[in-house]
């Protein structure tokens, strides 16, 4: 295994970097071992990017997954290369913390499509020498599935001790449960849903829109042609952030205070601190993520839907199923409000699996699954050192 | 009906140990308002029973999660739909059937969900109650019912009597009445009006 590299200048040159010679260890799949995806096409040579932390036992039974979010990435408890801010779920992943790396191997991998070093849009396709772009096939959330299985199959790792993530990783979480029900002793799928809504992919397709409108974008082909559709990508990024909080928490941390002003300018400049705020986020996610990638990270999410392929039966994708699920949502999540979450709870309940489920009072909506949030900690202290004693009793 | 030969002193509720001699060890049991995991994991220990359970608030499920057991955040009075015929052996009602919105429907749907059902709950038939309304014409606050009547909790109280009709309209077969005394003892074989006036808590345990 190739070891981690830190510190990389921070910027756009460093994010582009990643893409071909991510600073995490990589996994490469040969031409004789083919991606096959949804779409019926396959990706081959592969490349998947990874972290781990903590380390794998002797029988190799303690490791954990955790799978990211849209916009995440395989640094998820170490300081990441390009932005140098730390890793995404420092709160949750580490030493002694609820997901404990003394305990526990925690592996956690960059989605086929990303581009922080798993194959994606941004990635040199060597057929061609020049970057994927819109060559890459569409990647769905069972093929990114698929890729993770490959990578764990590599690692010499039979059953993962528990698959755990949030939003787009929770529909991961979902995904292994169904398609590897015997790999996966615990699931831990938080602030998501069986399948994305029609509003979530109205949302989603506002933000591709926004990006493929940008003139800069070139039919997908920037990186070839030098430039870069940053404007595009800055709006889709603020729409998004937007329903990453909740009404009730963007009034508690900016109200209608002004930015750096006594009155409004009776102009368009950001008069509003949330204007500002919404216009850094924009800002310094252009610094840091693939306007391609955007567009097939947010299309996978869109295409996810358990229960279609169960006959419309979400509870027969569960049947049989002996994983310990413990499934948690947020009050103020209205991007995955707890009903979705409780569509999954009903569906498990009524396949007869063992699940638990919590919903967090919070004001900080979607995003809480990635603060400082001391009931989400203790439940999953509380659910993976109990199903611990159980795996080892 | 074996008694359970526990002479635990962590459990503090005696009506638990009554129910957990009411089950059959190794059968699949849903607690429904399981609080912090209390008669669930006492089950699981003395009868090996595969538990799960319905809470609604916070901090009975996470202390329940941290016990291992498997629990639920929800409502009883909605959330029992969700489950499928037959899926457990016992649903289980300890203490929360005065507290319920609609609790024929839950009842109902406990019948549904279990092939048997134990209820047990606070009997308001007790000479005590009836004290304190008759002579002091006062509603009940007591040691075992310590709320007042603008902040209490339960809001469907019953008698004895009151839940025997209740079975018999849902049509719940009553297999064992165990009735304790205001001492938590319990109470010899004795006419139903006996038990209505001096029995303190009942514990039933119905079928379909």
């Amino acid at each position: 295994m190739a070891s981690s590299r830190h510190s990389l200048p921070a910027g756009a040159g460093a994010a582009r970097g990643e893409a071909d010679t991510p600073s995490s260890h990589v996994m490469r799949f040969g031409l004789d071992q083919p991606l096959r995806l949804d779409s019926g096409q396959s990706i081959a040579p592969l490349q998947i990017a990874y972290q781990t932390y903590g380390t794998l036992n002797a029988d190799k039974s303690n490791a954990i997954l955790v799978c990211h979010a849209l916009t995440g990435d395989q640094h998820v408890a170490s300081e990441n290369p390009v932005t140098g801010k730390p890793g995404w779920w420092e709160t949750v992943v580490g030493p002694g913390k609820p997901i404990d790396t003394d305990r526990f191997f925690v592996i956690c991998s960059n989605v086929v499509g990303g581009c922080m070093g798993s194959t994606g849009p941004a990635s040199t396709n060597p057929a061609t020498g020049q970057p994927y772009g819109l060559d890459l096939p569409l990647i769905t959330i069972p093929d990114m599935v698929r890729a993770q299985a490959m990578l764990v199959d590599a690692l010499g790792i039979d059953q993962l001790f528990c698959v755990a993530g949030g939003s787009m990783g929770g529909m991961q979480v979902l995904q292994w449960a169904v398609a590897y029900p015997e790999r996966v002793f615990t699931a831990l799928p938080i602030a998501t849903g069986p399948r994305h809504s029609s509003q979530n992919i109205a949302f989603h397709e506002v933000g591709r829109q926004a990006i493929m409108a940008d003139p800069d974008w070139r039919g997908g082909r920037y990186l070839a042609e030098g430039t870069s559709p940053r404007k595009g990508l800055a709006v889709a990024r603020m729409a998004a952030h937007i329903t990453y909080m909740s009404d009730e928490g963007l009034h508690r941390k900016f109200g209608r205070a002004l930015q750096d002003r006594e009155r409004v300018a009776f102009g368009f400049d950001a008069d509003f601190q949330v204007e500002s705020y919404l216009r850094h986020q924009g800002l310094s996610f252009v610094e840091r993520f693939d306007a391609n990638s955007y567009l097939y990270v947010t299309r996978a999410m869109d295409y996810f839907d358990i229960a279609a392929d169960y006959g419309g039966r979400l509870a027969n994708a569960f049947q049989g199923s002996r994983t310990r699920f413990c499934v948690a949502s947020f009050t103020s999540d209205w991007l995955f409000p707890t009903i979705e979450s409780k569509t999954v709870v009903r569906a498990l309940n009524a396949s007869g699996a063992s699940v638990s489920f919590v919903e967090i009072e919070t004001d900080r909506g979607h995003d809480a699954f990635l603060l400082d949030e001391p009931v989400l900690f203790a439940t999953i202290r509380g659910f993976l050192t109990s199903a611990a004693a159980a795996r080892w009793a | 009906m074996t008694p359970l030969d526990i002479h635990s002193r962590d459990v503090k509720r005696i009506d638990l140990l009554v129910i957990a001699g009411l089950v059959a060890p190794g059968s699949r049991v849903l607690d429904v308002g399981c609080g912090d995991g209390e008669l669930l994991a006492l089950l699981q220990k003395e009868r090996r029973v595969e538990g799960r359970g319905i809470e609604l608030s916070q901090a009975g499920v996470n202390e329940s999660l941290a016990r291992g057991l498997s629990v639920i955040q929800g409502d009883a009075d909605t959330d029992l739909v969700d489950y499928p015929d037959a899926c457990v052996d016992y649903v289980i009602l300890s203490d929360t059937i005065q507290a319920m919105v609609r609790p024929k429907q839950v009842l109902t749907e406990m019948l549904r969900i279990g092939r048997k059902a134990i209820v047990s709950f606070p009997n308001f038939g007790h000479w005590t109650v009836r004290a304190s309304l008759g002579f002091k014409g006062r509603m009940p606050v007591t040691e075992n019912l310590p709320y007042s009547w603008y902040d209490t909790p339960n809001i469907h109280f019953c008698t004895l009597r009151d839940f025997t009709g209740l079975c018999a309209e849902v049509g719940a077969k009553i297999e064992t009445p165990v009735v304790l005394d205001s001492g938590g003892r319990r109470m010899t074989s004795a006419p139903w009006w006996f038990w209505n006036l001096f029995g303190q808590q009942a514990v039933f345990l119905l079928s379909r």
